[in-house]
């Protein structure tokens, strides 16, 4: 039931695109088309469950037993660039396609905030390391629903006449506080 | 003079918020109350001149091939002596401002400004350069933040404008505020460039 509830929670609740503001400008810049978004969201469910995992064990076993806590930024940020490199060879060896399928998105991943952001977040809520997992696994997965959303409404945006000024970045800001607005009625359902 | 244009070239003709749109996470966070703003800028903007002055003081050393892994290196390290100090001495703001300290690493602004120009420029000018995008940011995001303020708390720097009664429009400070008025002050930006080019 714990369980149930973090990933309800991650996924809707605490959205971290519209919610927590992490991952804003690969929600900006690749949410032209849906097709895009898919490719995108899946590339960083893959990548922020497998960071979480493996920043959880640096976090527990180097980092907590050398006493050297404050290096936590240094080393996380590391260890996620040398991990998108990692799955981009694997993928390219073992999986060509899947590969051809997220392979433009992947470096992108490394500049996106929410995937450090998370990864230290699920330290500072003291996660054990399924949780912690789980919680990297929800927090994707709610902003490739945001990722999609947002597609889906810029496209049809597109063939609407939008002011001068309004077009590009702010029609797209103020479509995202009204999907952010939305997700606001989701508060409540998890503690 | 010549080297003035390096600064005041990140205060409005590239700023970094209006114009670029780069650094947009912590923009839209911590622009609750205009003293964030105040706070995240003075951060951002130590961040950013200090990583200009290394980067450009390295760049004939650094190996073009892993130039982004030691931008990162030099750039994390400047962000964890900043999160020490303000742990150290503004317990109140480090709260206020929380994940976002250490995040101040995947900035696209300092990464961006060490790429696009610190990287091919001597010392004085990517200094200059880094504290006027600093100052830009600074001011964009401090502007924002008395803006939410004054509509969502009715204050600015906690000083109190209207009555405790008095009802605001608390939308403002909640997370589709943020939103609604970033998209509202790129779009008055581009307005008043649109008149100006006329």
């Amino acid at each position: 039931m714990e369980y149930i509830l973090l990933i309800i929670s991650a996924v809707f609740v605490n959205n971290v695109v519209l919610v927590q503001f992490l991952g804003i400008c690969p929600f900006l810049g690749v949410s032209n088309k849906i097709d895009t978004s898919i490719g995108m969201g899946v590339a960083v469910i893959f990548v922020m469950s497998l960071a979480n995992l493996v920043t959880y064990l640096i976090q527990n076993y180097v980092l907590i037993p050398l006493h050297i806590e404050f290096m936590q930024t240094i080393t996380f940020i590391f260890v996620i660039a040398f991990l998108v490199q990692v799955v981009e060879i694997i993928l390219k060896k073992s999986a060509p396609t899947l590969y051809q399928a997220l392979g433009i998105y992947l470096p992108l991943i490394t500049t996106n905030c929410a995937v450090l952001g998370i990864a230290i977040l699920a330290v500072q809520k003291d996660y054990n390391l399924v949780m912690s997992v789980l919680y990297a696994a929800g927090i994707a997965t709610g902003f490739t629903f945001a990722l999609i959303l947002m597609a889906g409404i810029r496209e049809q945006l597109a063939l609407a006449e939008t002011p001068k000024g309004m077009k590009g970045f702010p029609i797209s800001l103020v479509t995202a506080g009204l999907l952010s607005l939305a997700f606001m009625g989701f508060s409540g359902i998890v503690k | 003079m010549g080297n003035l244009k390096y600064f005041t070239n990140g205060l409005l003709k590239e700023n970094p918020t209006f114009v670029i749109v780069l650094g947009t996470c912590p923009t839209l966070a911590i622009t609750t109350a205009a003293i964030n703003g105040i706070g995240m800028g003075a951060a951002t903007t130590f961040v950013l001149v200090f990583s200009n002055l290394i980067i450009s003081l390295l760049k004939n050393y650094i190996p073009d091939k892993v130039r982004i892994a030691a931008f990162i290196v030099v750039i994390a390290t400047f962000v964890t002596i900043v999160d020490l100090v303000m742990k150290a001495y503004t317990p109140d703001l480090y709260k206020a401002l929380g994940i976002f300290i250490p995040l101040i690493v995947v900035n696209c602004i300092i990464l961006g400004r060490a790429e696009a120009f610190a990287q091919k420029n001597s010392i004085l000018p990517s200094v200059l350069d880094g504290l006027g995008m600093g100052l830009g940011f600074t001011l964009a995001i401090t502007l924002m933040g008395s803006i939410r303020e004054i509509l969502g708390s009715g204050s600015i720097f906690n000083i109190r404008l209207l009555s405790e009664s008095a009802s605001t429009i608390l939308i403002f400070v909640l997370p589709p505020g943020a939103f609604v008025t970033y998209g509202f002050l790129i779009a008055i930006m581009n307005r008043i460039k649109l008149k100006i080019n006329l």
